[in-house]
């Protein structure tokens, strides 16, 4: 790892004057994507700025039909938020299985979001779930947030301070995890809230994170496996890599749309 | 350099660091406490299973001085008054290991989940908990077993397990 000068805000407005500061530094929110990429020397920032002690970047609040979490809320507090089971339990389940328990342990879901990695799966739950990122400086929708791997509509030294999740009538997540790195394959996030059904995919997009139209309608029409017969996911837009071709993830969507449509009609 | 100061296994300890020393190499190399591995450095092995705060997490991927102010328990840390701890023992007479690069790890691993999910855990729970710790050698067998074992012998021992 490259050596660094590391700064410790309280506030999310000191980590903002901090940023503006330096023209080469990073925020550190659990680290776990970071702190690998800097020790393969990948990354190599001159300051980091740690968000692991501001307050008012953490903790979950349900308030009417949003569910609010903060940017340093960590996977495992996702995963047993009693408000989150109760209003989003699609969500708590995702939490559940990312990386494994001591990633969660660490790992926040603004830190996940802004890094906008194609395989993760916060991305897929925040573009189905229609979420607002709400950031130190506005207010951006998710279909406006994502726009290609690893790329975020996030200006120099933004900060994600919370993320906005409207709280659906039913929603479930299927993943097909890597068995070696536990990232996403196929993921498959499906939202059904009274005006449509809303559907995101990570982990097989060459472009990252991506919804089907062509999908949501039909689920619109009739919230059902078997209404996505005949839709097929564009195998020339699908990512090719060791683990699987893109003729595999195109299949494997349909696959995870299936079952993750299953799992959400089954829920009262 | 950064100070940090932590609470390692019931001692205050305070020392400067280059920011960009690893948690598991302020254990092991300042503090000499080798019971800590390096196993992958990937984050993925759980070699370096440590205790933050009361969770169980990688020091192989956290900063030293994100921990500052923070309450860390290393394998080190379990046994009290020279006994082993209830899951350490259970290790031992289930030969949870052959190579025992892992077990420090595994032992951390373990003894979080049950303080998480409690004494009374079935294979499938312990195998799915144990996910991000990876033995080359036992095929992982014995290792279920003895954490099953020592999950109920801490029950027993509420002293032992409130020492933590």
């Amino acid at each position: 790892m490259y050596a660094f000068d590391y700064h410790r805000p309280t506030s999310a407005r000191q980590a903002a004057d901090l940023a503006s500061q330096f023209e080469d530094m990073k925020f550190l929110a659990g680290g776990h994507t970071l702190l690998p990429t800097m020790k393969m020397r990948l990354a190599g920032p001159t300051n980091l700025v740690d968000l692991g002690q501001i307050a008012e970047l953490r903790g979950i609040e349900r308030s009417g039909d949003t569910l609010s979490i903060g940017a340093m809320t960590k996977h495992a507090e996702v995963a047993h938020s009693a408000d989150v089971r109760q209003a989003i339990p699609a969500l708590a389940e995702l939490a559940e299985v990312i990386g494994d328990p001591h990633v969660r342990n660490r790992g926040t879901m603004g830190g996940s979001v802004a890094n906008n990695d194609p395989s993760a799966d916060y991305p897929a739950a925040c573009l189905a779930l229609n979420a607002t990122i709400v950031t130190d400086r506005r207010e951006i929708a998710a279909d406006d947030f994502f726009q290609g791997i690893f790329t975020t509509a996030l200006d120099e030294g933004e900060i994600i301070t919370r993320i906005a999740f409207p709280v659906p009538s039913q929603a479930a997540y299927a993943k097909f995890r890597n068995p070696a790195s536990r990232y996403a394959l196929v993921g498959v996030f499906v939202a059904r809230f009274a005006d449509g059904v809303r559907m995101a995919v990570t982990g097989a997009g060459s472009n990252g994170v991506f919804r089907m139209p062509e999908m949501e309608q039909a689920l619109a029409q009739n919230f059902a496996p078997e209404a996505l017969n005949g839709i097929a996911a564009p195998e020339d837009e699908m990512n090719s890599d060791i683990h699987a071709d893109a003729a595999y993830r195109a299949h494997l969507v349909g696959v995870m749309t299936r079952r993750a449509v299953q799992a959400a009609a089954s829920r009262s | 350099m950064a100070t940090v100061s932590l609470t390692v296994n019931g001692q205050s300890v305070t020392a400067d660091v280059d920011p960009r020393t690893l948690l598991v190499q302020f254990l092991r190399d300042n503090l000499r406490l080798t019971g800590t591995h390096v196993g992958c450095d990937t984050s993925q092995c759980g070699a370096c299973v440590v205790h933050l705060n009361g969770e169980a997490v990688k020091s192989c991927t956290t900063l030293a001085v994100q921990a500052d102010a923070g309450v860390v328990t290393t394998i080190e840390g379990l046994a009290q008054g020279g006994e082993l701890h209830p899951m350490q023992a259970a290790f031992r007479e289930h030969h949870g290991l052959q190579c025992g690069y892992c077990t420090p790890g595994m032992i951390m691993s373990a003894v979080d989940i049950v303080n998480r999910k409690g004494p009374d855990l079935d294979e499938q729970t312990i195998r799915a908990e144990l996910e991000g710790n990876l033995c080359r050698c036992t095929g992982y067998h014995n290792i279920v077993k003895a954490v099953a074992a020592g999950a109920q012998a801490m029950a027993e021992a509420p002293l032992q397990q409130a020492a933590e």
